[in-house]
């Protein structure tokens, strides 16, 4: 039962780590990015081939998945997704299911179809007790990774003076850039920061979520549901959102397979049916 | 007519009812390139028999393309899962195929039905929110009923698909035959009358209302259009046609799977629609003459990848702008262009008779 409840936390704390970009680019800049979860693919396989190619220490390939998936998004933010911000939502769900065709069809061509496999290091694999409850050493590591992220993330934004000029930009661009703030780059950044916490999500979720081409259709609804149901106000709602998820996901397959995945979509479409706005959206959000 | 005939008695020519009235009719008048298209699917019939399986999946690719079309280019609800009721109608005229009774058309009326009531009901959760909660509701239940068609496997074979059952010669006279003409025949008959209704009601005062709600539905408010009933009405409607167009891949090829409702068929008719033109009916079915083409052709260079050239597409058609496909001639050099006008401006010259 504890076990249980533990295994959704960690699913739930890993959901949040690749949804949080998501969160940033679609629920405040309004941009509808479903090609979100190509780029915490990107950091599984890169994780992958690091580890299994070239012997890389799993702990370094943490930082690599990041600050490479990040470049790789800042790339793309300036290239083409910035042209698309004030563009209509068909053409941005348009343009980013393009995205992840490619990247699905890419990683097919390159690394095969079968399931990827991580050897993780051994002091990571294994369970110890504690408390008397016997929990994952893996799943124990993400959730303190994603809890120290969490908590540098809500300081960033609340108490930095990036995290400021973020807030500024997206609540009133014009105002902002008539203040002297750089909105354009401040989006970049931020746009990068939250594909390189996606690719780092990806690569340590590779273990416990699998790692195919298809991921990123597989896993673009849960990443959906953390933003839509966690709404756009801070990101203690996703984190709120992801948390719920992920323990009713893990409880849900464990105790009543047979409408494990069912539950989840029938939650969700209630969810905005009553709430249209998420469960804690801000007054007057769009 | 008659009615017609009585306001004209009563009202002068110019009246606001009257111009009303014709310009009413000269938006529902039938073009040449329609009345070409259809003649050319029909002389498919005998030129390409070969090529009837194709020409019938471009037939039902193009309903479901229609079908989207109704709620996107005329109400303006993105939807990414209109799959579902594409899925419904097939599993429905399977299910009632081998069930009930296996005459093609009953069938067919049945799958409509089916997918219409569904469309009627979930049409009250895309009245709310904005373009992403629309996005995601209808996405979910679409992933529902997947889940569902998995998971009921005493009722729909489960991932293996719903096999076992015949379907029946057409109203009792035309069997299928095993090239595929009759089921070309039966498709395209459908497809045409499916789009001739469909272009009554958008050319009709309800169609006019639609773009009105797209446009801005507050202002349809003010000048009162009911915003939430025809989006109800219309979003029915779409899901019978895409009921209709789900029944026709069951009947054409007697088998369905869970495939028929995958995120993939829901994204492939937005692709459809999209490289055909949104907000004209015949966009739908330009587009799916193109996609199948070009899907039949990547098929064979990459077997396996073709899924990367049609993403290619798409970020493509996105980043050029939608709005440009239809501008196309903009494109070409310069001197291309002079000519093209020159061209175009010969026709018109004749048109009005001063030869220049």
């Amino acid at each position: 039962m504890l076990t249980i409840l533990f295994d959704g936390i960690a699913y739930g704390m890993l959901l949040f780590i690749i949804a949080v970009g998501l969160s940033i680019t679609l629920g405040l800049m309004n941009f509808i990015n479903l090609a979100h979860g190509a780029f915490a693919m990107a950091g599984g396989y890169i994780t992958v081939v690091l580890m299994n190619r070239y012997g890389v220490s799993f702990y370094l390939c943490l930082p690599i998945a990041f600050l490479v998936v990040a470049a790789a998004g800042g790339v793309l933010e300036r290239t083409l997704y910035r042209r698309l911000y004030a563009a209509p939502h068909l053409d941005q769900v348009l343009f980013s299911i393009g995205l992840v065709f490619m990247s699905v069809a890419a990683v097919q061509y390159f690394m095969g179809g079968q399931q990827q496999l991580i050897h993780l290091p051994p002091e990571l694999s294994g369970r110890t007790e504690i408390f008397g409850v016997g929990v994952g050493r893996y799943r124990l590591f993400i959730t303190a990774v994603c809890a120290i992220l969490v908590i540098a993330l809500q300081l960033a934004l609340s108490k930095t003076r990036f995290g400021s000029q973020l807030r500024a930009a997206v609540d009133d661009g014009r105002v902002a850039r008539g203040l002297g703030i750089n909105v354009s780059a401040v989006f970049a950044l931020t746009f990068a920061v939250g594909s390189g916490l996606a690719g780092l999500g990806g690569a340590m979720g590779a273990e416990v979520l699998g790692l195919d081409p298809n991921f990123p259709l597989k896993f673009m609804v849960y990443f959906l549901i953390v933003v839509t149901v966690g709404g756009t106000s801070s990101i203690t709602g996703p984190f709120a959102a992801a948390l719920l998820l992920g323990i009713a996901d893990v409880a849900g397959k464990y105790y009543v397979p047979e409408i494990g995945a069912f539950v989840i979509y029938a939650v969700m479409v209630i969810m905005l049916v009553l709430r249209p706005h998420g469960l804690f959206a801000r007054e007057g959000s769009r | 007519m008659t009615a017609a005939d009585e306001t004209s008695a009563v009202l002068s020519p110019d009246a606001p009812e009257h111009l009303a009235q014709a310009q009413l009719r000269r938006r529902g008048a039938w073009r040449a390139y329609e009345i070409a298209l259809w003649l050319t699917a029909v002389a498919l019939i005998f030129v390409l028999p070969s090529k009837a399986l194709l020409l019938t999946e471009v037939a039902i690719l193009a309903l479901f393309a229609v079908s989207l079309d109704l709620i996107l280019g005329y109400a303006g609800i993105v939807s990414l899962g209109h799959g579902a009721f594409f899925g419904l109608g097939a599993y429905v005229a399977g299910l009632f195929a081998r069930h009930y009774f296996a005459e093609p058309v009953t069938g067919l009326l049945v799958a409509g039905v089916a997918s219409g009531l569904l469309g009627f009901v979930t049409s009250f959760l895309v009245l709310r929110g904005s373009d992403l909660t629309r996005l995601m509701t209808t996405l979910g239940i679409a992933l529902m009923l997947a889940e569902l068609a998995n998971q009921m496997a005493w009722l729909t074979g489960g991932a293996d698909g719903l096999t076992g059952f015949t379907v029946g010669p057409i109203l009792g006279l035309f069997p299928f035959d095993l090239w595929g003409r009759t089921g070309y025949i039966y498709s395209l008959a459908v497809l045409f009358l499916a789009t001739w209704a469909a272009r009554r009601l958008a050319n009709a005062p309800f169609g006019l209302s639609l773009q009105a709600i797209k446009a801005n539905r507050v202002r349809a408010a003010m000048v009162g259009v009911p915003a939430r009933s025809r989006i109800v009405a219309v979003y029915t409607i779409a899901a019978v046609y895409a009921g209709f167009a789900g029944a026709l891949l069951t009947q054409t090829t007697s088998f369905v799977s869970p495939d028929v409702l995958a995120f993939h068929r829901s994204a492939d008719v937005l692709l459809v629609l999209v490289l055909g033109g949104v907000g004209y009916l015949y966009g739908g079915i330009i587009g799916a003459i193109v996609f199948t083409l070009l899907r039949d052709w990547l098929s064979v260079i990459t077997p396996q990848y073709w899924m990367f050239w049609i993403g290619l597409v798409l970020v493509v058609i996105v980043m050029v702008g939608r709005e440009n496909l239809a501008r196309w001639q903009t494109f070409l050099p310069l001197p291309t262009q002079e000519t093209l006008k020159r061209v175009a401006g010969l026709r018109a010259g004749a048109k009005r008779g001063d030869g220049r």
